[in-house]
């Protein structure tokens, strides 16, 4: 199918285009590692007799998926960056001038920032457990999926945003502004079980505090829990509605 | 058949409120084989006409089928057969030039092995042999433009669209260009649709040129046609002291068409030149008038324009 060859087309371009990028290994890579190292052992001594939400001994289990969260917001949130460029150089007019379907355009950018995040899992995970992060299998392999629902929906959110608003300048600063709250409302750091109840109403209007507590418990190995099912499901929906929002924006025949 | 056929397109842009009337009814048609051009100054509206025939932008209204598809019905129909050279270019410095023109050729639906030959070969074409494997931001000016027609060729259409080929070029890349285009045309029979602010570039490269000044086809026909619409010689005369007195003084002489000032110059038109100087000479001398020098030329594009809109194309541009 076309669609399919057309979006590896685009997806092979760009994917050469990080790989021949030299920030590309140090930021991939090492960023992840950064947190564990840096971050991971003031968790542990917090969590060291358990508080409530996170159970004693969790730690890392509580910890991970909040990183692979983060990594989310900080990569495939701002691929649209590379969409500006290309908007600016004019690559983006010159391959939208071809016959090939606008929807392959984004979804083979899409797919580059989703296998980006699915490599720094790998990496996060492998250095996890070298500080000592224990979780079921299953649940580390659910953990790819909830990575792939984040990076498919950002990036192509992101993309979508790009073409919208087509200057670094804006960019940048507004997606910091939806960043944050984002990431601070979700509990990535600390369990939201310990916010007053105003903080816990508001974190429970964002999709990541459903997407992380889904993806904790599937470290702590219920997998078949509401828990991880909303949780999925949040992911899956909000993937699949930014999907359609950046489709949209990819096919405007004035973009 | 006309491989273009363009019928009252216009555009309008709406930028924070305010409107842009880029294009404001442009209607013409291309023979299959023409190379024809939009000539005219920075912000005509050639670009925006451009887009609108290449599917990138939808026409305020108005309507234009090109290699016989309609635009607005199946924009891929059309994409599927043209090519497009944007003004400012399509390439990432650091992608390389095989790479990207294979992947184009892909885009467009060709299988690797073609792509890959394809790219080859229009790289011996444009002079980029030797040059596939570098970077693009390696590349010169003239190089790298060559790079962006050869990704606008690569599917070998029928009708390519260059906006603005040779601009930013050195005189020798630009008629290096120049032979590219004619010889695209020559030997393989493409249609080629290319805008230009250069006088010299429309005149030497076109079959057929529309001229193009605040969103309209103000004039159109071949250069020679155009250039005869200014009925004999431009003579332009210099003077130190108040050109537009001086305008007047001269308008009195007899066999004179057009009389115009720009700056300290009077330029007019005559029927026969020669004659007609020394009539302008005598009543210089009378009116006391402070001449500095004297130019009979045949017209040029440039006074066809000036004819046409009351400003030169070159005061326009540097
Ligand atoms: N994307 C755009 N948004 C707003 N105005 C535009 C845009 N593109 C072109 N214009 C305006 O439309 C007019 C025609 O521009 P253009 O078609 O680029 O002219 P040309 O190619 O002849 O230099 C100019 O006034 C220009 O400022
Ligand atoms: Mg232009």
């Amino acid at each position: 199918m076309s669609l399919i060859s057309d979006s590896s087309l685009i997806f092979a371009r760009q994917m050469r285009l990080s790989l021949r990028s030299p920030a590309w290994p140090i930021i991939g890579l090492f960023q992840p590692a950064l947190y564990l190292a840096f971050l991971g052992p003031l968790l542990v001594s917090v969590a060291g007799a358990g508080v409530d939400g996170l159970p004693a001994g969790a730690a890392w289990r509580f910890f991970v998926p909040g990183l692979l969260i983060q990594l989310g917001l900080f990569g495939p949130l701002f691929a649209g960056l590379s969409i500006i460029a290309d908007l600016r150089s004019g690559v983006f007019e010159r391959m939208r001038v071809t016959p090939v379907s606008r929807f392959a355009l984004l979804a083979g950018r899409v797919m580059r920032d989703t296998v980006v995040l699915l490599v720094q899992t790998v990496v996060l995970l492998t250095v996890a457990y070298a500080f000592g992060l224990r979780a079921p299998l299953v649940g580390l392999l659910l953990m790819f999926l909830f990575v792939a629902a984040i990076a498919v929906g950002l990036s192509a959110l992101s993309h979508g945003l790009g073409l919208l608003v087509r200057s670094e300048e804006s960019f940048t600063p507004l997606l910091n502004v939806a960043a944050i709250p984002l990431l601070l409302l979700s509990g990535i750091l600390l369990p939201m079980t310990l916010a007053p109840q105003w903080l816990d109403v508001i974190s429970r209007l964002t999709p990541f505090r459903y997407i992380v507590d889904g993806m904790r418990t599937a470290l702590y190995g219920d997998y078949t829990g509401s828990v991880v099912v909303t949780g999925a499901a949040v992911a899956v929906v909000t993937a699949a509605v930014c999907l359609v929002l950046g489709a949209r924006l990819f096919s405007r025949r004035h973009a | 058949m006309p491989i273009i056929q363009a019928t009252g397109l216009t555009h309008t842009f709406t930028v924070g409120g305010r409107t842009v009337e880029a294009v404001r009814g442009v209607d013409f048609e291309v023979s299959p084989g023409e190379i024809i051009g939009f000539l005219g100054p920075n912000g005509a509206g050639k670009t925006t006409t451009l887009r609108i025939l290449t599917t990138m932008l939808k026409p305020t209204s108005g309507r234009a089928t090109v290699a016989g598809v309609d635009v607005d019905a199946d924009p891929a129909g059309v994409r599927r057969r043209i090519g497009y050279v944007a003004q400012a270019g399509g390439t990432d410095g650091n992608c390389r030039v095989a790479e990207e023109l294979i992947l184009q050729a892909r885009l467009y639906g060709i299988g690797k092995r073609d792509a890959e030959r394809r790219a080859a070969e229009l790289c011996e074409r444009l002079d980029l042999t030797g040059l596939a494997d570098r970077p693009i931001r390696t590349l010169s000016g003239g190089q790298r433009r060559r790079t962006d027609i050869a990704l606008g060729l690569v599917h070998e259409p029928q009708l390519v669209f260059l906006d603005e080929p040779s601009v930013g070029l050195d005189p020798q890349s630009r008629s290096d260009l120049w032979t590219h285009i004619r010889r695209l045309r020559d030997e393989l029979g493409t249609t080629v649709f290319l805008t230009t602010h250069y006088l010299d570039e429309a005149d030497t490269l076109c079959d057929r040129i529309l001229v193009m000044n605040h969103g309209r086809v103000i004039a159109e026909g071949t250069p020679d046609a155009l250039k005869r619409r200014i009925s004999g010689d431009v003579v332009s005369l210099t003077l130190g002291g108040d050109a537009d007195r001086a305008k007047a003084v001269l308008a009195e002489c007899p066999g004179l068409d057009e009389i115009a000032v720009s700056g300290q110059t009077v330029r007019l038109t005559a029927r026969g030149g020669e004659q007609a100087l020394v009539w302008l000479m005598r009543a210089a001398d009378q009116a006391d008038l402070d001449l500095r020098s004297v130019n009979i030329a045949r017209p040029t594009l440039d006074d066809v324009f000036l004819a046409l809109t009351g400003s030169s194309l070159n005061e326009n541009h540097s």
